[in-house]
């Protein structure tokens, strides 16, 4: 049934739409014919004008019967109830007013309904049947309305392309400002969200705390401890031997396709590393505990370590893979844009490729790779998914990279999936968190992003 | 050298001392030379090792759960077992609520009868009469979706009572495990899962042709199931994907696409045009669970919006998506070059016309490719998923964009985790493969278009 008012609905506009835009095109078209004028706008712009000004009115009433007519209608049925039930509240009264709806749909209840849920029924089904088409007539009456309003108004000299188009610019002004909502609504709901949460642990408690131990209330004790630091320092691990890996492989991959390679070696070469960077995160996951994680265990078996298969190292390797392509496209991007004059002197000198890189080259680029490192350490801390299934989850601080730990992103996982009342600080806990990771990452990359463009600017 | 010779001839000693040098720095120089771009290689062979690690394990590990064995047994429909067989005929004046509400009760009479003994006697009539096995052995070959689909298979047509059909039924995921080798065989007994009799009966069944390997169409075309692993499958958490990535393209594309032409086009450079351009830098690099901390926070618990909903999964994916799709279309547009603006302009355009007419269907390329790269990446993320709830067990297909749906990164999140590791270490795989599969035909299709489109404009 609600699916099929909402198909009513939408054809009723589209009907709409089109006769509109018919209309004011026709009569536009009819005054050019008619007095020879020269119109201001084009024929199409007329149409346009009078198909928006007729669908408004339309779907804002459309949407108020959307938003009121579900209650309107449970206000008129709660009339029919006898009082015994009308008393009722929550799930009961749900239920008694499904009961009504089923009988008014025509599908009925199992069973014999009781004499005035079959009159409430009938009552409903007609006052649904009436109301649809007032709601229908209503919003059809003021569209065409609107529609003939519009159309007196179209002359020669009305400027219908202006006015369409400031429609669009606030259209578009709209679209863009999502961009800033979405900022907003980040800062508002993490701090919003961890405020509550400072009203159960202390701010002090939970940036200096070294225990993470959040209890469930449902085992009884306690709040629990929030401790910030373990998780902090096990994102800190994995981020620095993620980093360990990638960047003197992404960056030593970059000098020698930017410096060395063919361009046919590099034509092959660069797709098949930035493929990497392509693959989602929870696939590295996989990948690193059946397969890095057992082979760093065993590999520490074989030198005499004891490694565990689910922890930092683990977490850490499989992440470096994964920001390898990160560090390797945007350093090739950084070298690329150093100006070719410094190389060519550098070479006049006598000195040798290498030489050339390593006292000209890197220095120049400098800058933009420091940038681009920061911004993959801003993301080797926000990952979540391979640090979820391969870093063992132990929020305890320990300084070996061998042994489980937890990153604050795990935390966020562990604290929040599943749960949504947000009534506890187990739960509420995760937009602190959030909101350190949100401040810490956004630090990062401004910074990042700071370096790298005046680096531009500096060889533009 | 020689010059330095003829200059200096009085001092030739010094020269050859000099010349030395020079040659031994020079050799010295051309090692170190030699190192760093050996190192260079070394780098790149190593990244290319772990793609080929990589895919070597995922394959590997995948590829053979495409195939999974089935039992070809003749079932009886046993009206000894069956003792309801008919269902409720709709009487006359009869509501639609009442109809339903017999054919319920009787579905419920249906699915309590011991759908097992039929199982049973159809893999009995199989086995050689020196075999002994209890039921439960018996019973441990054949998976337990099975009994359901004879029970569907049954309701959909009570006419079979009586008869003998010849069906295909998927044995179980430890049959499965077993004949593949993914459970080490030499383990003793007591750390197998299948017993000792019901082993042998697998492997004599594989070999006299009653247990053939088919391709495993259950992985496209069935839902999860925690019971039945051998028939769990990703047509729900396909669907659920699909309608997130509609949700996404459907929002994303044109608020992408209209925020970065009025940023780029129309608005004048000032204070809050930084601002938002700064903004959505920063925005392209939030990590992505924020995204899902926002969702929780302001759809789930502020508007009520349904959890594990695509549609709600798909909005959370949408604002992730709009930074990559603003920033590359504000490029596209940048590239496009001013004597077509002023060629436009010249002939009268107004500035809007310029910018729908004239110049942005020329980025008509580049806007497609960052949608395309825009959407698999939003297809491959998972962590802003599990914070609104995605990651809850669905036994079905969702019907619309606002039902209980998995996706496919979540899909693979809940099978690593299956505590049946041999079955699942291998199905997980395949799953991965089917993503994979998915992401690459996307960027394939983004390559495609953009170089057909390009040589047409």
């Amino acid at each position: 049934m609600p699916q099929l008012t909402s198909w009513i609905f939408a054809a009723l506009l589209i009907v709409l739409l089109g006769i509109a835009y018919q209309v004011g095109w026709s009569r536009s078209r009819g005054l050019v014919v008619a007095s020879g004028e020269k119109l201001h706008s084009r024929s199409q712009y007329h149409g346009s004008l009078v198909a928006i000004w007729a669908l408004l009115p339309a779907i804002a009433i459309l949407i108020l019967w959307g938003l009121f007519g579900e209650a309107i209608t449970n206000t008129y049925i709660m009339g029919f109830l006898p009082p015994d039930v009308a008393a009722l509240t929550g799930p009961q009264l749900a239920q008694a007013l499904q009961r009504i709806r089923s009988l008014a749909s025509g599908f009925g209840v199992a069973g014999t309904p009781a004499e005035w849920e079959v009159a409430a029924g009938q009552a409903l089904a007609q006052f649904q049947l009436i109301t649809l088409l007032i709601v229908i007539l209503l919003a059809a009456g003021i569209g065409i309305l609107a529609m003939f309003i519009a159309r007196t108004r179209i002359a020669p000299r009305l400027r219908a392309r202006n006015e369409v188009e400031a429609i669009v610019r606030i259209v578009l002004i709209a679209c863009s400002a999502i961009a800033i909502l979405t900022t907003a609504g980040i800062v508002a709901s993490l701090i919003t969200e961890a405020i509550r949460f400072f009203s159960f642990v202390s701010p002090i408690d939970f940036f200096l705390g070294t225990v993470w131990n959040p209890v469930f209330s449902s085992t009884g004790g306690g709040s629990g401890q929030y401790g910030l630091l373990p998780l902090l320092w096990g994102t800190i691990m994995v981020s620095l031997i993620a980093m360990l890996v990638a960047l003197p492989i992404g960056l030593m991959a970059a000098i020698y396709l930017n410096q060395y390679a063919s361009p046919r070696v590099r034509a092959v070469v660069k797709p098949i590393i930035e493929m990497l960077a392509g693959i989602p995160t929870i696939v590295y996951g996989f990948f690193a505990i059946v397969t890095v994680g057992p082979f760093l265990s065993s590999l520490g078996d074989v030198v005499g370590l004891d490694v565990s298969a689910t922890s930092a190292a683990t977490a850490g390797v499989v992440m470096g893979i994964m920001i390898i392509p990160f560090i390797s496209s945007l350093s090739d991007d950084i070298l690329n844009q150093v100006p070719r004059a410094m190389r060519d002197g550098s070479y006049g000198l006598g000195a040798t490729q290498s030489e050339t890189i390593i006292r000209v080259l890197l220095p120049a680029a400098l800058p933009g790779i420091v940038g681009a490192f920061l911004l993959a350490v801003s993301r080797a801390i926000g990952e979540t998914m391979i640090v979820v299934l391969a870093a063992g989850n132990s929020p305890v601080l320990r300084a070996n990279p061998f042994e489980p730990i937890s990153t604050v992103t795990v935390s966020i996982v562990n604290q929040l999936t599943g749960d949504t009342d947000f009534a506890g600080p187990q739960s509420l806990v995760a937009f602190a968190l959030g909101l350190t990771l949100f401040a810490i990452t956004l630090v990062l990359n401004i910074v990042a992003l700071y370096i790298v463009r005046r680096f531009r600017e500096q060889y533009e | 050298m020689t010059t330095t010779a003829s200059l200096a001839p009085n001092t030739s000693d010094d020269a050859s001392i000099r010349r030395q040098r020079i040659r031994a720095g020079l050799t010295r120089r051309h090692v170190n030379e030699t190192m760093f771009r050996g190192l260079g290689l070394a780098a790149i062979l190593a990244a290319l090792v772990f793609v080929c690690i990589f895919f070597y394990t995922i394959l590997g590990k995948g590829i053979p759960s495409f195939q999974q064995p089935v039992l070809h047994l003749a079932v009886t429909f046993d009206p000894d077992v069956i003792t309801s067989p008919t269902p409720p005929a709709r009487a006359v004046g009869q509501s639609d609520a009442d109809y339903r509400a017999a054919t319920l009760a009787w579905q419920r009479e249906v699915a309590g009868l011991n759908w097992n003994r039929i199982v049973e006697a159809a893999v009995r009539a199989k086995l050689p009469a020196t075999v002994d096995m209890d039921s439960r052995q018996v019973l441990s070959l054949v998976e337990t979706s099975e009994r359901h689909r004879l029970r569907e298979r049954f309701v959909a047509d009570p006419s079979l009572i009586g008869k003998t059909v010849q069906l295909e039924l998927l044995a179980s995921a430890n049959v499965d495990n077993w004949l593949k080798g993914n459970i080490d065989r030499s383990l003793s007994d007591a750390q197998q899962q299948l017993s000792a009799p019901a082993r042998a009966t697998a492997d004599a069944f594989l070999a006299d042709g009653t247990i053939t390997w088919r391709f495993a169409l259950s992985i496209f075309s069935n839902v999860d199931s925690r019971a039945a692993p051998a028939a769990a499958g990703l047509a729900g958490a396909f669907m659920g994907s699909l309608y997130m990535m509609l949700v996404v393209i459907l929002l994303a594309v044109p608020i992408g696409v209209a925020s970065a032409v009025y940023l780029e086009e129309f608005a004048t450079k000032s204070r809050l045009t930084d601002i938002i351009e700064v903004n959505i830098n920063n925005l392209a690099a939030v990590p992505s669970i924020v995204f899902g901390l926002l969702g929780a926070a302001v759809f789930i618990n502020y508007f009520h919006l349904p959890l594990s909903a695509p549609l709600v999964g798909g909005m959370v994916l949408t604002l992730m998506t709009l930074p990559t799709i603003i920033i590359a279309t504000r490029a596209a547009l940048k590239g496009v070059p001013p004597s077509l603006r002023q060629a436009a302009l010249g002939l009268g355009a107004s500035k809007m016309q310029m910018v729908f007419h004239h110049v942005l269907p020329v980025t008509f390329p580049s806007i497609l490719t960052a949608t395309i790269i825009g959407v698999a990446q939003a297809l491959g993320e998972t962590a802003p998923l599990l914070l609104i709830g995605m990651n809850a067990f669905v036994a079905s297909v969702p019907g619309s964009p606002l039902d209980q749906a998995a996706a496919l990164p979540v899909q693979i999140y809940l099978w690593q985790g299956n505590e049946n590791r041999n079955f699942f270490e291998a199905r997980t795989s395949a799953a991965i493969i089917v993503l994979l599969g998915l992401m690459i035909l996307l960027n394939a299709v983004a390559i495609f278009l953009r170089t057909r489109l390009e040589r047409r404009a």
